[in-house]
């Protein structure tokens, strides 16, 4: 029993040391970003890497998303008689849920990952310490670019997302199951509001938060070579991807409080 | 005159010291890797520090530097005390003290011109001319003249060696700290990295800490040389005292010999 509350003890403190170093690693983010310059093609280059090269992988998310999203629902509202209701839905669900979601997992696997990988590769590689010995704080030079550049394009990438689903989906339903059009689009306008879009915009920023800062840390820790480079990149796909989803929950039930959903 | 230092209670004054290290001490998890080390290293000398493998050579050189802080002991770098200096508060220290890392730890995203100019970059020098100018100057002194656009990966490991050296110099240090610089070259290239460290310290009056096992290596660049021992300095002096010593300790390292010394 005592072995067992040692290990349990053990964890919650692992977990809150764990939870504790990203806070810090925040906070120095933002302390450096104030006080000192941006490296203006860093922040540049890495528009290019975050926001220009993750457009091809969350169109297509979006798209068969927004698909198949709008098939399933028309499946069942039909029964109803209620197919033209398809646009409401697939607009609110995107903006509200799954575009955010589904883009910032996208975003992890294609962009946390290479993060996670390139600062490991140059921890273990004594590339970090040369930094540090030629005076350039490591946080300024490789977390600060990455963070501006991800909290510019997140928002970005979710309204592409969000766009790029909803054109599916009324490609879907008008002219493969016959959903009248005018109506789609009526019905979508009519219950999608600006709240829907601030409310993406909030989870865009506050995910772009979580990837950077844990696929950062899970680079800026990595240890013992080619192993532990690869362990850091795992850990923080599967670190970041279980934040997005946890955190996804909260920000729902805290933001609907704000912006609440439905037709006001 | 040879100073043995089995107990490391002996400590020379530090003013006029370019480096003065007091009865430092560095625990890496259960193992002591360094336990009281006391050292001086006077303005334009090269002291090498030798010892065997895994005996905390480069533990000693990091933490000249700032890049690992001891559990216990000082510091002392130019005058300042760079114990409990905050990253930040380091630089200062760093732009006087370059480093060669063992494996040279070039950024290998950049060109071999881009590297060297890094340093320079960095502390605010935007001039291309200037840059140019200065890097052709650099790869001159190191003998890698029209390398300049060569990535990192297509050198071969004693060019590495002297891109990590022309990069860690660009900034005219008055120290340099060399991480095994010999390590895994052939007999040619480590001679013609000898003497160039050689003609550093001539041309440019630097002081030079170069830490290795290459005997070979400390006879030809030092004009002191410390045995790092069990954590401890354990000989300090001349490399013409170490050769007239009849200590068994320090005949089976210049020896080669494995009987006495307890595996590590």
């Amino acid at each position: 029993m005592v072995r067992l509350f040692n290990a349990v003890g053990r964890s919650v403190v692992s977990f809150c040391n764990y939870i504790g170093e990203v806070v810090l690693l925040a906070a120095d983010t933002f302390r450096s970003l104030f006080t000192h310059r941006l490296r203006w093609n860093l922040f540049l280059r890495q528009i290019v890497e975050i926001g220009l090269l993750s457009q091809l992988v969350v169109v297509i998310t979006g798209a068969f998303t927004g698909a198949v999203f709008a098939a399933q629902t028309y499946f069942q509202f039909a029964k109803l008689g209620i197919g033209s209701g398809v646009g409401a839905v697939v607009s609110v669900s995107l903006c509200r849920e799954l575009g955010p979601v589904l883009t910032a997992l996208m975003v992890t696997g294609r962009v946390g990952a290479s993060m996670s990988a390139e600062i490991g590769t140059m921890k273990v590689t004594e590339q970090i310490d040369a930094l540090r010995a030629l005076a350039v704080y490591p946080v300024d030079y490789l977390v600060v670019p990455r963070m501006l550049a991800m909290i510019v394009s997140m928002p970005l990438l979710v309204a592409e997302c969000v766009a790029f689903g909803i054109v599916a989906g009324y490609f879907i339903a008008v002219h493969l199951l016959g959903v009248y059009g005018p109506y789609f689009v009526a019905n979508m306008v009519r219950w999608t509001q600006m709240r829907d879009i601030v409310m993406f915009l909030t989870k865009a920023i506050c995910f772009a938060f979580l990837i950077v800062f844990i696929s950062c840390h899970k680079g800026l820790t990595a240890r013992e070579g080619a192993v532990g480079v690869g362990k850091a990149t795992t850990e923080a796909v599967v670190n970041v991807s279980l934040a997005v989803l946890i955190c996804n929950f909260f920000l729902t039930m805290f933001l609907n409080i704000i912006f609440p959903a439905g037709y006001q | 005159m040879a100073v043995f230092m089995e107990n490391g209670n002996e400590q020379p004054g530090v003013g006029g010291a370019m480096i003065s290290v007091r009865s430092l001490a560095k625990r890496i998890g259960e193992q002591e890797i360094l336990r009281g080390v006391t050292l001086d290293v006077a303005r334009g000398e090269t002291l090498a520090i030798i010892g065997r493998s895994g005996g905390g050579k480069s533990v000693l050189l990091k933490h000249l530097i700032g890049l690992m802080n001891p559990n216990e002991g000082e510091i002392w770098v130019d005058g300042q005390n760079i114990i409990g200096l905050t990253e930040r508060q380091l630089a200062a220290i760093r732009q006087k003290v370059g480093i060669l890392f063992q494996g040279a730890a070039l950024f290998d995203s950049m060109t071999v011109a881009e590297n060297v100019a890094f340093p320079l970059r960095e502390a605010g020098e935007r001039d291309a001319g200037v840059l140019r100018e200065r890097v052709r100057e650099m790869l001159d002194v190191v003998e890698l003249e029209g390398q300049e656009e060569k990535m990192p990966v297509s050198l071969s490991g004693g060019m590495k060696k002297r891109v990590g050296l022309a990069r860690s110099i660009i900034r005219r240090p008055s120290c340099v700290l060399y991480d095994e610089p010999t390590s895994g070259l052939d007999p040619v290239v480590s001679d013609s990295i000898n003497r160039l460290i050689a003609r550093l310290q001539q041309r440019f009056g630097m002081t030079s800490v170069v830490v290795t096992h290459d005997m070979k290596s400390a006879f030809q660049v030092a004009n002191h040389i410390a045995y790092l021992h069990e954590g401890k300095i354990y000989f300090h002096g001349t490399p013409q005292e170490l050769q007239a010593t009849s200590d068994p300790i320090l005949q089976d390292f210049l020896l080669g010999r494995s009987e006495s010394q307890p595996e590590l």
